[in-house]
């Protein structure tokens, strides 16, 4: 820790800033758990999905007659059945007013726009009988064209929705001149001594949550009971109101111990709404769980984007201009928050940077693709990536360090609170601290003078350093923010807190932890809030019958603003208390002060004992003896909506070994300082980083979700989607600055994305570091062996294409699909998915 | 076909189909939902269990072939409120997140340290390299099993 807070705390801090064991793990090591797919109810039913196997297809004619007789099945429900009960998926975030978008239906009608989407439901006595019939549902198809790339389909040479007329969703803009916040940036380019023009390509990824989705629907009581692997319960049960056309206050939902989400549960799904129908249709419940499969290829994806960016400096490296043109690629349809995910990503391609000018334009595109959606970071790890790269480029046209070339242009800590060329006001930070730390970390000038020696020896092992110095806008959002970019929903978090009793406290949070560990941290703020023991917090939370009012875990929210929400309501609590407090010590309620969990006289000494909040509770379940006119109730709700967003930080610095023979990359050393502000348990935050840290990394060296010419999804298994091991991956070293954000009352700032933000440009700026002298200029993520391999070979060419050909591979016409036998281990080229894993 | 399966230490006879996977066993006849599926092709591990004392995959074996066999689960490896070193140096280690992949986690690091009570960094890393979690980043996950084998006095904590 580099700098402490100074700032006057209202609370005792015993448990705040402590390292506290997770709550959560007891249940969770020991197999006592509660996923959706372990819910059983009386006469269940199983539903499996029947799926298009094409990319576009009209469907011509569904005959369910065979799987309608098949054992156990009970019902077979097509669109035709649905059409005029499913309504539309909802689409909560139209990005421009003139947005374009097809009607997005849970079971496709008469026509697929992509490659797994839901053609018809079957609900069976067991899943094995669901899934059995599911194969004997015989659909035509008359196979249409598919929109697959994105730039193709950017310029409308085939129609993903030949009624929509265009691919192009909507295009959003910004710029510094017209919103008064900065200078042009045709102008910065015009008169630029030094203009640096990249392409990156940001490759479709699958969040790949390790439970699997699961919906579980009751429809035998007077409300409908949804349980679902879900981030957003309470998102979800609103979305089937409005979707469904059922009254809201019908339907409860229920997150139950939830896997993990990553964005990828940040959804309302098709097979959500198509169990609540079936569940409805039969008066039974009704269970869908996906396969793994199901989920690679149905679940949306994330990132899929083409950026362009030119930069404009000065000669002596000084930033002058930022112009940021975007391709996002939607897939089929538009998902809960699809559109505005690239938007997300608008403020913060300036980063740390003084860039005085700034153009963005994203343009959203249909393909006949899975659809795209949040993904851990959801707009501001592509922001990140680009930006870093392309200083990384600038620095190099410069002949320059790269550290060095950041350093003259961030915002140094005097500067903050610092309104950026987008118009945020960052509130607190410091990059030079956070990068010392870092360098020293690191060993930074050591690495470098190996590097030295490597290239000047030769050596097959090449030495490649990577710097990512990042900035992210978390704790979403200011209702009033989100309501300027059209957004149709606020940002604020609701918390109540319930005196029980026996002075145990109940904390009821609107946040729906997936993993995150609310229940522990929650319980660390409530214990110095209001002086009871950690242990004696009990955290509710992912059902809306409990919870009735929140808006859920994504976007590195629920600290910032739903930790904020708790707090709130535990000081109304404490002021409830107060009165009660004072007729019990007849003493006036502005003479007392609450401390540790106690209200005693101001200036009556240390030796008097007061009155606990904990008899407090006591005395008014009783209600005997209250003051005149006192409610018999000490529990409190609070709603916070923030004012601003809170911005982490941090440096982060990869080492990459290249064998220049194989192409092959080991990480050697990895070291991120980050500055989230306060932090609640050191514990957990180590934790978020860690994870966010490989999936960032996993994005720059291993995962892509690859389409084949037809639009089918190659790597739908986790034999083909990568994902790493614990051999792929190294120790991190991790630390931290502390910049306290000013917008809360805790000073934090969100932990959930940091890593997953900042490691990839690290990554990928190390192995180019590690080759550029081979004339490499570029790799298109992921930088498997064969890329890389490819980049030292042929310089640029290679390295520069897409993975069409890869996909292609795995089905060439005449080839046979698998070596021949004595074939040797020679790699074929398109066969590169097991890239990096060993 | 009949089958008999002692199970976390209780025993068990069923008729099963002859194609019932024995995770599907655990959990749909025998409710023991502790053990989960995570994928299809065994890539992630999320079901391993010990057959005679040894780690399986349970989507990868059918029920009839653990006929006649002992199977341990994550439910039964606690003595009572007595947790294996494992479990607490998961927990001491903050080596799960959402949990999910814990229980197997687990069972594969029980399974290591058995057959190889003190590995190295390197043997832990190969050694769970079966088992797929997206959430911690395995940091924790190494250090808690090479934790659990007596090697590192460390805890997981931060020592600020």
């Amino acid at each position: 820790m580099t700098a402490v807070d100074d700032r006057p705390q209202a609370a005792s801090t015993h448990e705040v800033g402590r390292d506290r064991r997770r709550k959560e793990d007891q249940r969770l090591i020991t197999g006592r758990t509660k996923w959706t797919d372990n819910h059983v109810l009386p006469g269940m039913l199983h539903l499996a999905m029947v799926r298009s196997p094409l990319a576009h297809a009209r469907i011509t004619g569904i005959d369910t007659t065979a799987a309608r007789q098949a054992p156990g099945v009970i019902a077979v429900l097509t669109g035709e059945d649905v059409k005029d009960l499913q309504g539309s998926l909802p689409c909560a975030w139209p990005i421009t007013e003139d947005q374009k978008a097809p009607p997005h239906p849970a079971i496709a009608v008469d026509r697929v726009a992509f490659s797994g989407e839901v053609v018809a439901v079957v609900a069976a006595r067991s899943s094995a009988a669901a899934r059995d019939a599911a194969e004997l549902v015989d659909v035509d198809y008359e196979d249409l064209p598919a929109a697959l790339d994105l730039r193709a389909s950017a310029k409308d040479d085939i129609l993903a929705h030949p009624d929509l007329g265009t691919n192009r969703s909507a295009t959003w803009v910004f710029d510094s001149a017209e919103a008064g916040t900065g200078s042009s940036v045709e102008d910065a380019i015009a008169a630029a001594d030094v203009v640096v023009e990249r392409e990156f390509r940001q490759q479709r990824l699958i969040p790949a949550f390790m439970e699997p989705r699961s919906t579980v629907v009751d429809p035998t009581g007077e409300q409908f009971v949804m349980w679902s692997a879900t981030q957003v319960p309470h998102i979800l049960r609103l979305m089937l109101a409005m979707t469904l056309g059922v009254d809201e206050g019908k339907i409860r939902v229920i997150a139950p111990d939830v896997g993990g989400g990553f964005g990828g549960k940040l959804q309302v799904t098709p097979e959500e709404i198509i169990t609540f129908l079936v569940a409805r249709h039969t008066g039974k419940p009704c269970k869908w769980t996906e396969t793994r499969s199901e989920s690679l290829l149905s679940a949306h994806h994330g990132r899929d984007q083409w950026q362009k960016l030119t930069l404009a400096a000065q000669a002596d490296g000084t930033v002058t201009g930022l112009k940021v043109e975007l391709l996002a690629d939607m897939g089929a349809y538009l998902g809960l928050v699809t559109p505005g995910v690239p938007i997300l990503g608008a403020f913060m391609y300036n980063s740390i940077y003084k860039f005085p000018a700034y153009h963005f334009s994203c343009t959203n595109v249909f393909t006949n693709k899975t659809w795209t959606d949040a993904y851990r970071g959801a707009g501001r790890p592509e922001a990140t990536f680009a930006i870093e790269r392309i200083m990384d480029e600038l620095a190099l046209e410069l002949g320059r360090d790269p550290m060095e070339v950041r350093e003259q242009n961030w915002i140094t800590h005097e500067e903050f609170p610092f309104t950026t060329v987008c118009g945020l006001e960052y509130d607190s930070g410091n990059y030079e601290a956070a990068t010392e730390r870092a360098k020293e970390l690191f060993g930074y000038d050591e690495l470098r003078a190996e590097q030295q020696r490597r290239r000047e020896s030769g050596d097959r092992v090449q030495l490649g350093l990577g710097i990512s110095t990042f900035t992210e806008m978390c704790g979403l959002a200011p209702s009033r923010v989100l309501g300027s970019l059209n957004y149709g929903a606020g940002g604020w978090e609701h918390a109540s807190v319930r005196m029980l009793p026996t002075g145990k406290v109940e904390v009821i949070t609107g946040s729906s932890a997936h993993g995150q560990g609310h229940e522990t941290a929650w319980s660390q703020i409530v214990a110095d809030q209001l002086g009871v023991p950690f242990e004696d917090v009990e955290v509710l939370h992912g059902d809306t019958q409990i919870s009735h009012k929140g808006l859920d875990t994504y976007g590195s929210r629920s600290l910032v603003v739903g930790g904020q929400a708790v707090i709130n309501a535990a000081k109304k609590v404490i002021e409830k208390a107060r009165p009660l407090a004072a007729y019990q010590l007849e003493a006036n309620p502005d003479d007392l002060e609450f401390r540790d969990g106690k209200f005693t006289v101001k200036g009556a000494g240390a030796d008097q004992e007061g009155v606990g909040l904990a008899g407090l509770a006591l005395a008014v379940f009783a209600a005997h003896d209250l003051p005149e006119g006192m409610e018999p109730s000490l529990d409190a709700d609070a709603t916070f909506d923030p004012v601003n967003f809170s911005f982490p930080h941090g440096t982060h610095l990869c080492a990459m070994e290249v064998d220049t023979e194989t192409g092959a990359t080991t990480m050697r050393s990895y070291v991120c300082v980050d500055d989230i502000g306060n932090v609640v348990n050191p514990l957990i935050v180590e934790g978020q980083v860690h994870g966010g840290l490989v999936q960032g990394i996993a994005q720059a060296l291993w995962e892509e979700a690859v389409y084949d010419d037809q639009g089918t999804l190659v790597s739908g298994s986790f034999v083909d989607y990568t994902l790493p091991t614990t051999a792929d991956t190294i120790n991190f070293v991790t630390d931290r600055t502390t910049s306290p954000a000013t917008s809360n009352d805790l000073g934090v700032k969100g932990v959930g994305e940091a890593g997953c933000i900042a490691s990839t440009p690290a990554v990928v700026n190390a192995v180019l570091d590690a080759i550029r002298q081979f004339g490499v200029k570029d790799i298109v993520m992921p930088c498997t062996p064969e890329r890389v391999w490819r980049a030292i070979q042929d310089g640029t060419a290679g390295a520069m294409s897409e993975t069409a050909g890869a996909a292609a591979g795995h089905f060439a016409e005449g080839e046979p699909n698998q070596d021949p036998p004595g074939a040797g281990a020679a790699p074929a080229a398109g066969t590169t998915q097991e890239g990096g894993q060993a | 076909m009949k089958i008999t399966v002692t199970v976390d230490g209780t025993t068990y006879t069923d008729e099963v189909e002859p194609r019932t996977l024995l995770v599907y066993h655990l959990r749909e006849t025998l409710g023991k939902t502790g053990t989960v599926v995570g994928c299809d092709t065994s890539n992630c591990g999320a079901c391993t269990v010990l057959m005679d004392g040894r780690s399986v995959k349970s989507c990868n074996v059918l029920a009839v072939q653990a006929d006649g066999r002992e199977v341990t689960t994550i439910e039964g490896l606690a003595d009572g409120e007595t947790l294996t070193p494992v479990q607490e140096a998961f927990r001491d280690c903050h080596a799960l997140q959402c949990g999910f992949c814990t229980p197997g986690m687990i069972m594969q690091a029980t399974d290591l340290l058995s057959s190889n009570p003190s590995p190295t960094e390197d043997e832990v890393r190969h050694g769970m390299e079966g088992n797929l979690c997206r959430c911690t980043g395995y940091h924790n996950i190494v250090k808690a099993v090479l934790q659990a084998s007596g090697q590192s006095a460390t805890s997981g904590g931060e020592q600020s």
